[in-house]
């Protein structure tokens, strides 16, 4: 068990390395002279002696390794480097953004667990019935929708129709409503059809079978012996989609004028303000790697043949 | 992650099809080939030119010269619909050829070479992986400006990784097979053995896989445009025209509707057709 988390953790450190220099150097590619952008900003007279000491500040006058060492060093101690435009430190404003950000995808998670599990066990219980052919037509709008126009929509009804709920912002629960089921929508019927997959395929295994000789009654092994087996390939879609999610969380969150990272990145795209999309991209890479690596771990847990398995081979 | 990987790629998906549902296929054909045929006469047919502004007739309702009306500039929004499904659907084709061009050399070669070349195309895969296309998409509109083109190399970037990782996986089943084997015994080169052996067993799988990610790939396409990273104006692109027509919204919905409504039709065609051909084509790996 310990040898599969020491590989995971050294493959989780590379990918976080290849990640940094793949940020690092974008920030090196990307047009216009940075020093320009901070000195221009106060609207003075720049003169080239405050750009040669600005240079030398930043450290930009230095080899581009030791420009990236030390990039890395300041990383390490959460030390993001400074906005362009506000002056402040990139890390205080996502430490502000964040929470805005983590109640939508909360939001979107509950709304995908309370359709897809119900809709999923359903179609897997009569599968080719009407409920089955309706969770399938879902998944294919669902699929094909765009999360943005369907909230929009969403807005249009709920919100300018019928008065129901308030149309942008945060603040109350009825906030958030629409934006949660806006980003939630479109994954919840994918989860459906996949959980109904999975169940389908565990319900034919040999343990399912020994069950119902025993007389165990068909409910109870939907619930208790196949929803087990078929929760893996979800939860694994879970940690492939969390990523999806945080980009959808993006159009979302600009669409229900919601302040969290994703409305601070794009701010930062039009303004160029490249500490702050350097920071926003580093930290959305390293979530995404470590929610796949808790997922990956997750699959010992939930089902023991797996480290069986790995720990014969290895 | 390869775990995660690994499982996808092995439960998850279809294998159990209880019931085939061909006539949607079909249907999804028939759609994209009328959205298709409209691109390609498009231009002929539109009553007005899309780019053309006249103030004087803004937001009109429809008419017989706007069979659709016309938006806050006004500009017949018929006409910029038609127009603009050039541009989303041709940005599309020209992203997904390409990626299929880099994605199938890059997945034989690394499957049937193995080795350093492997595993250094794995760990590359791992790192990108790691960010999700839209996140990655951002990344580079924000890093070297938003432009359609920027955002087509963004896309192309992320794509990549599942076309070789699909190949290598055919592949790395293929090639311990007695055909292959037996191909290398009677002399043939690697060359050969990749090019007449190997390369036609991974053609259904990619096809179906890239059936499928039109529609990704639209999404994205018009998500981002929408926040205005994409086609920049006064292009027509269906992502765009909803940006353009959100000020608007509450007074004339239609403005958004429309071109929301044709980016929903065209990937719904696409998800239909992908659907289609996987069951046809008996695909279960993707």
């Amino acid at each position: 068990m310990f040898s599969i988390i020491k590989r995971r953790l050294l493959q989780l450190v590379f990918v976080v390395f290849v990640l940094s220099l793949f940020t690092f150097g974008l920030m090196k590619l990307a047009p216009g002279d940075p020093v320009m952008t901070i000195l221009n900003a106060d609207e003075m007279m720049v003169t080239e002696a405050d750009q040669t000491k600005l240079r030398s500040e930043l450290g930009f006058d230095q080899p581009i390794y030791v420009q990236y060492g030390q990039w890395v060093l300041g990383v390490v101690q959460l030390d993001l480097g400074k906005s362009y435009v506000t002056g402040k430190p990139v890390i205080n404003e996502m430490a502000e953004r964040m929470p805005i950000t983590a109640q939508l995808t909360a939001g979107a998670l509950l709304v995908m667990v309370s359709i897809s599990v119900p809709l999923g066990i359903i179609s897997a219980r009569y599968p080719g019935k009407w409920p089955d052919q309706i969770s399938r037509i879902l998944a294919l709008i669902g699929a094909s929708i765009p999360s943005f126009w369907l909230g929009l929509m969403l807005i249009y009804f709920f919100a300018f129709k019928l008065q129901l709920l308030p149309t942008t912002g945060i603040g109350s629960f009825s906030h958030m409503i629409l934006p949660s089921f806006s980003l939630g929508f479109s994954l919840s019927a994918v989860y459906a059809r996949l959980l109904r997959a999975g169940l389908l395929e565990s319900l034919s295994e040999d343990y399912i079978q020994a069950a119902r000789a025993r007389g165990v009654k068909e409910g109870r092994i939907l619930w208790f012996h196949a929803f087990r087996a078929a929760l893996l390939p979800v939860i694994t879609v879970f940690g492939l989609s969390i990523g999806s999610m945080l980009g959808g969380a993006v159009v979302i969150e600009i669409l229900f004028s919601w302040p969290g990272l994703g409305s601070m990145v794009i701010d930062a795209i039009f303004s160029r303000d490249y500490p702050v999309i350097q920071g926003y991209v580093l930290l959305t890479g390293v979530l995404v790697v470590v929610v796949n690596l808790l997922v990956d771990l997750s699959y010992y847990w939930i089902d023991p043949r797996i480290k069986q398995k790995e720990e014969g081979t290895t | 992650m390869k775990t995660a990987y690994a499982l996808l790629m092995r439960s998850s998906f279809s294998r159990f099809k209880v019931k085939r549902y061909k006539p949607l296929a079909l249907i999804g054909f028939i759609g994209l080939a009328v959205i298709v045929l409209l691109t390609i006469i498009g231009p002929f047919i539109v009553p007005n030119d899309p780019f053309t502004a006249n103030m004087a007739e803004r937001l009109a309702a429809p008419s017989l010269s706007y069979p659709l009306g016309t938006d806050h500039m006004g500009r017949c929004i018929f006409s910029r619909l038609v127009i603009g499904s050039q541009t989303t659907l041709g940005i599309t084709a020209i992203v997904v050829a390409t990626v299929i061009l880099i994605g199938i050399p890059l997945g034989l070669l690394s499957g049937y070479i193995g080795g350093r070349f492997d595993s250094f195309m794995m760990r590359m895969a791992d790192g990108f992986i790691a960010l999700p296309e839209f996140i990655l998409a951002i990344a580079i509109a924000g890093f070297l400006g938003p432009s359609l083109f920027n955002l087509m190399i963004a896309v192309v970037l992320v794509k990549w990784i599942s076309y070789t990782r699909v190949v290598r996986s055919i592949v790395l089943s293929e090639r311990e097979k007695e055909y292959i084997l037996a191909a290398r015994v009677g002399g043939s080169s690697t060359w050969r053995i990749i090019t007449k052996h190997l390369l036609p067993q991974v053609i259904s799988p990619v096809l179906v896989l890239a059936t499928l990610d039109i529609g990704k790939v639209i999404l994205i396409i018009s998500s981002l445009s929408y926040l205005g990273l994409g086609a920049q104006p006064p292009a027509p692109e269906w992502g765009a025209m909803l940006n353009d027509g959100r000020p608007y919204f509450q007074t004339i919905p239609e403005l958004m509707i429309y071109p929301g409504m044709a980016i929903f039709l065209v990937v719904l065609s696409c998800n239909l057709i992908g659907e289609g051909l996987r069951d046809k084509l008996d695909v279960k790996s993707i």
